[in-house]
């Protein structure tokens, strides 16, 4: 089943929908209108933008994240503090602040798989993850997770066996939750480095468990 | 307010589909609509729940029809308006009349400012009314204003598994009261409480402010 007959202008990647042309030309003039406005304002630092964009399309995403999982799976020592005081933890990677002011940290074992959602937004914990995907902010995530969480799981190929707990986290507040997944088989080898690459976003918001070796998709 | 945007379970929306780490944005419109939105925020004039009270406030078949970015182009306009900041007619004209009350976030500001971020904890003189293990109620009732206690909790019974110390309360907060602040505490609710007994169990926890609740 396709899901590009309703949400074909979420994912617009160039593809030709001649219908959504004069909306995405409205969007693309209605924001530069405001962009010029409130430059010639003063209101705007023009170059204030490009930092805003360019922090987060390559400083701060979930290569962040991947970095404290790879070191909670090495050093029991950080993980017990990781698990105790979350915020100050995490800060000591240097990753704090907007979006990330309150963390919790939860983790997923043999008996209990947690998945994150905000129902009423789209809160994510941008200092360890970076932005939300498309399909974090979008109406069937936020509507299903919490009452079809399974459901959820298998629209990313994940099933996990009947007896294990789900725990759905919606974040109504503003502290943000850092899924902690299960460090996979087979991995006693692994440096904390090459560790930290097989940890995907997905899995740090639990719609999937990090493989080893790890799936075609997650070596993008 | 029972809006839109309140979408623990609905149904009817379809599959979630995947989608890779980047592109992070979908064309340059979005960069523009994120980075204003930020940078509008940055001035200091509303918080984030005025924000995202703005919208919410849209009407509901506006809401589902809208992209993400285009909810935020959406906000950061009804703020800049509702604050004063640029009137309707410069809004529709594209043309500044005059200069802009406060002064523009410089860009080698916003590093700094995005590293501080807005941290919600407060000192508040009253206890918590509940602990760790209370059984606590979600009120049955139904504000028109911005509220965080989503529909599908309220009424419904659950436990206090987290208390996270006080927290600017949202609810006021998006009426430009920044300084009130409540306990906040995560509750765990059962699956089945929530959505009958034919579910696929588990829980769903949410944190949700004092005033929220009520003793069971």
């Amino acid at each position: 089943m396709s899901g590009h007959d309703h949400d074909h202008h979420h994912h617009d990647h160039g593809h030709d929908h001649d219908h959504e042309h004069p909306r995405l030309s409205d969007l693309q003039l209605r924001v530069k209108a405001l962009e010029s406005l409130l430059v010639e304002k003063g209101l705007v630092d023009p170059a204030a933008l490009d930092v805003f964009v360019d922090t987060y399309e390559t400083k701060v995403g979930p290569r962040n994240g991947a970095q404290v999982v790879a070191k909670a799976w090495t050093d029991p020592e950080f993980k017990k503090r990781l698990m105790e005081d979350p915020s100050t933890t995490i800060k000591s990677f240097g990753f704090e602040g907007r979006q990330g002011e309150h963390m919790v940290v939860v983790e997923n074992t043999d008996s209990v798989h947690n998945l994150v959602v905000c129902t009423l937004c789209s809160c994510y914990p941008w200092p360890v993850l970076g932005l939300p995907p498309v399909w974090y902010k979008s109406a069937p995530y936020r509507s299903r997770a919490v009452n079809d969480p399974r459901g959820v799981l298998a629209d990313f190929g994940t099933t996990l066996p009947d007896d294990v707990e789900i725990r759905v986290w919606d974040s109504t507040a503003e502290m943000r939750y850092l899924v902690l997944p299960q460090r996979p088989d087979g991995t006693e080898g692994l440096s904390e480095a090459e560790l930290a690459d097989l940890v995907t976003r997905n899995s740090m918001i639990g719609v999937e468990t990090v493989a080893y070796p790890p799936r075609q998709e997650a070596a993008e | 307010m029972n809006g839109a945007h309140d979408m623990g379970g609905m149904h009817g929306f379809g599959p979630v589909e995947d989608e890779p780490v980047v592109p992070i944005f979908h064309g340059d419109w979005e960069k523009k609509a994120f980075a204003l939105t930020l940078a509008c925020g940055g001035l200091g004039q509303w918080s984030i729940d005025e924000a995202r009270y703005a919208r919410e406030r849209q009407p509901p078949a506006q809401y589902l029809d809208n992209t993400y970015y285009e909810q935020w182009l959406h906000g950061v306009e009804t703020m800049l308006v509702e604050k004063g900041l640029i009137t309707p007619e410069e809004l529709e004209s594209g043309k500044a009349a005059g200069p802009g009350r406060v002064a523009a976030l410089p860009a080698d500001r916003v590093f700094k400012a995005l590293q501080q971020g807005s941290p919600y904890l407060r000192e508040v003189a009253n206890a918590p009314r509940f602990a760790v293990g209370d059984t606590v109620r979600v009120l049955n009732f139904h504000p028109t204003g911005h509220t965080r206690a989503p529909r599908y909790l309220r009424g419904h019974v659950g436990t206090v598994v987290m208390h996270h110390g006080a927290h600017v309360f949202a609810d006021t907060s998006a009426t430009g009261d920044h300084d009130t602040a409540h306990h906040l505490y995560n509750v765990s609710f059962a699956a089945d409480e929530l959505w009958g007994p034919q579910n696929q169990g588990g829980s769903v926890h949410a944190d949700l402010w004092e005033p929220y609740l009520e003793p069971v």
